[in-house]
């Protein structure tokens, strides 16, 4: 049976969600084509940094989304996955340095 | 990786009217995306028209050395379609007479047709000034006979365009076969030698980018500028623009989309990025294309679908400009990799 919650198909429709809340939609849309232009970092950066997201937020339209958006920028396969590992070393950093909290508290609460 | 055409492997995509088929169904058929008619009927270009001529581009073969996957010719080393030298001399006629500015001669590899040479060089006397060849790269370096292609450009001030797919070696291969790359990277750096593609050279170097897969190129810009620093960096090597180029769902990479299941999301795509802006300087109204065997057409996708102009003048031998320059201009959902983004055309983006 196919998945009901994910639809690759629906990324297509991505944008319908101003139809149902038109201003802040239409002010999203603005906003997140205007984050992705060439700025202060090239459009190729950001394409990277928004692969890397996806992946940590664990987002299948974005994965494809950026992926897609990678090869349109020649972006190559290499750099896709480093940047995927750079997302994924935050990720379990993040974790880890909770280790630290354990270790306090572990330490407080030993004689 | 193909080694041989469509044609040759009898594959039903290379009869065109089986290709006109799939491009006018499904997903059009049924309403799911519109045709390209009426999106350009909403702006008012419906019937499509010729502008000023300016560009004549003759087809001088469906041979090429190479057999690339998204190659919208199926051109490869089995094709055996090639310009005589009798159609050549019916194409200066034409040339000699033209209001056209600029000669583009692609293929196929043009270079294999036998009389390529003799075509420049009576080309070159009856005027032309402006003069392109669209080649491969690797053709320059796959056979000794080839070897003084450069100095042959050079002497006749060709201005040389050739296709790049990407700046590193995996990528090159994947589309267009093991070995492309360096032979590339070794026919670029001998256009160098020679003067080709130097900062403030005559001898035009451009190249042409096109996306390996199922996917829009990214801006021409930024893409000049990534393979400007790549391949100065990494083999010191110059150029002069980078034009990017859209795939079009014709012949190999119509066949390599539905192979792969990636046609409707490629028909959408397309869709989605049509821009109005793009329909105004689409090469169809500015160019025509003479095939091989000397039909006409208003671009060289259509010459690969068999759609000959809609015109009473459909053969060079009958060739009158302002006859056929007072034509509509035939579409179909193929067009829309014309008017995707900031469009796309022999010449790179057009908006």
């Amino acid at each position: 049976m196919a998945n009901p919650y994910y639809d690759a198909a629906d990324l297509r429709k991505f944008g319908k969600i101003t139809e149902w809340s038109e201003e802040i939609g239409t002010k999203f849309f603005e906003y997140y084509g205007k984050v992705f232009e060439e700025g202060a970092l090239s459009a190729r950066e950001k394409s990277l940094i928004a692969l890397a997201v996806a992946h940590v937020v664990k987002c299948p339209y974005c994965i494809d989304a950026y992926t897609k958006d990678g090869l349109e920028k020649g972006i190559t396969k290499e750099e896709m996955m480093e940047a995927v590992h750079a997302g994924a070393a935050i990720e379990s950093g993040a974790t880890l340095v909770h280790g630290v909290q354990m270790m306090n508290k572990y330490n407080k609460l030993s004689m | 990786m193909a080694t041989k055409s469509l044609k040759a492997r009898q594959d039903s995509l290379a009869i065109t009217n089986k290709q006109l088929e799939i491009l006018n169904g499904g997903i059009f058929a049924d309403g799911e995306l519109p045709y390209f008619k009426d999106k350009i009927a909403t702006i008012g270009q419906y019937p499509l028209r010729p502008k000023k001529l300016e560009i004549l581009q003759i087809n001088v073969g469906y041979m090429c050395n190479q057999v690339c996957e998204h190659c919208h010719v199926d051109a490869g080393p089995d094709r055996k379609e090639i310009m005589t030298r009798e159609t050549m001399s019916q194409c200066l006629d034409i040339i000699r007479n033209t209001g056209a500015h600029t000669l583009d001669l692609t293929g196929g590899a043009p270079e294999m047709n036998p009389d390529f040479r003799w075509f420049v060089e009576e080309a070159a006397k009856a005027g032309i000034t402006d003069f392109i060849v669209r080649s491969n790269l690797t053709i320059i370096r796959a056979n000794k006979k080839y070897y003084d292609l450069p100095e042959f450009f050079k002497k006749h001030n060709v201005h040389v365009i050739s296709s790049m797919p990407h700046y590193t070696r995996g990528k090159t291969d994947k589309q267009r076969g093991d070995g492309v790359f360096d032979k590339s990277i070794k026919a670029l750096q001998e256009l160098n030698a020679v003067g080709y593609g130097m900062p403030d050279s005559d001898l035009r170097l451009d190249l042409v980018y096109n996306p390996s897969g199922a996917y829009l190129p990214g801006d021409q810009m930024a893409l000049e500028r990534d393979f400007k620093k790549a391949l100065d960096e990494d083999f010191n090597i110059q150029f002069h623009n980078l034009f990017a180029i859209t795939n079009l769902p014709i012949a190999r990479f119509l066949d390599y989309l539905i192979a792969s299941e990636n046609y409707e999301d490629y028909m959408y795509a397309l869709v989605e990025a049509y821009n109005p802006a793009a329909v105004e300087n689409v090469m169809c109204t500015n160019t025509i294309s003479i095939s091989w065997d000397g039909w006409i057409y208003d671009c060289d996708f259509n010459q690969m679908l068999d759609l000959k102009v809609a015109s009473k003048v459909k053969h060079i031998k009958d060739y009158n400009e302002d006859l056929l320059n007072n034509r509509n201009i035939i579409i179909s959902q193929h067009c829309y990799g014309c008017t995707a983004g900031a469009g796309s055309s022999c010449q790179g983006t057009v908006a």
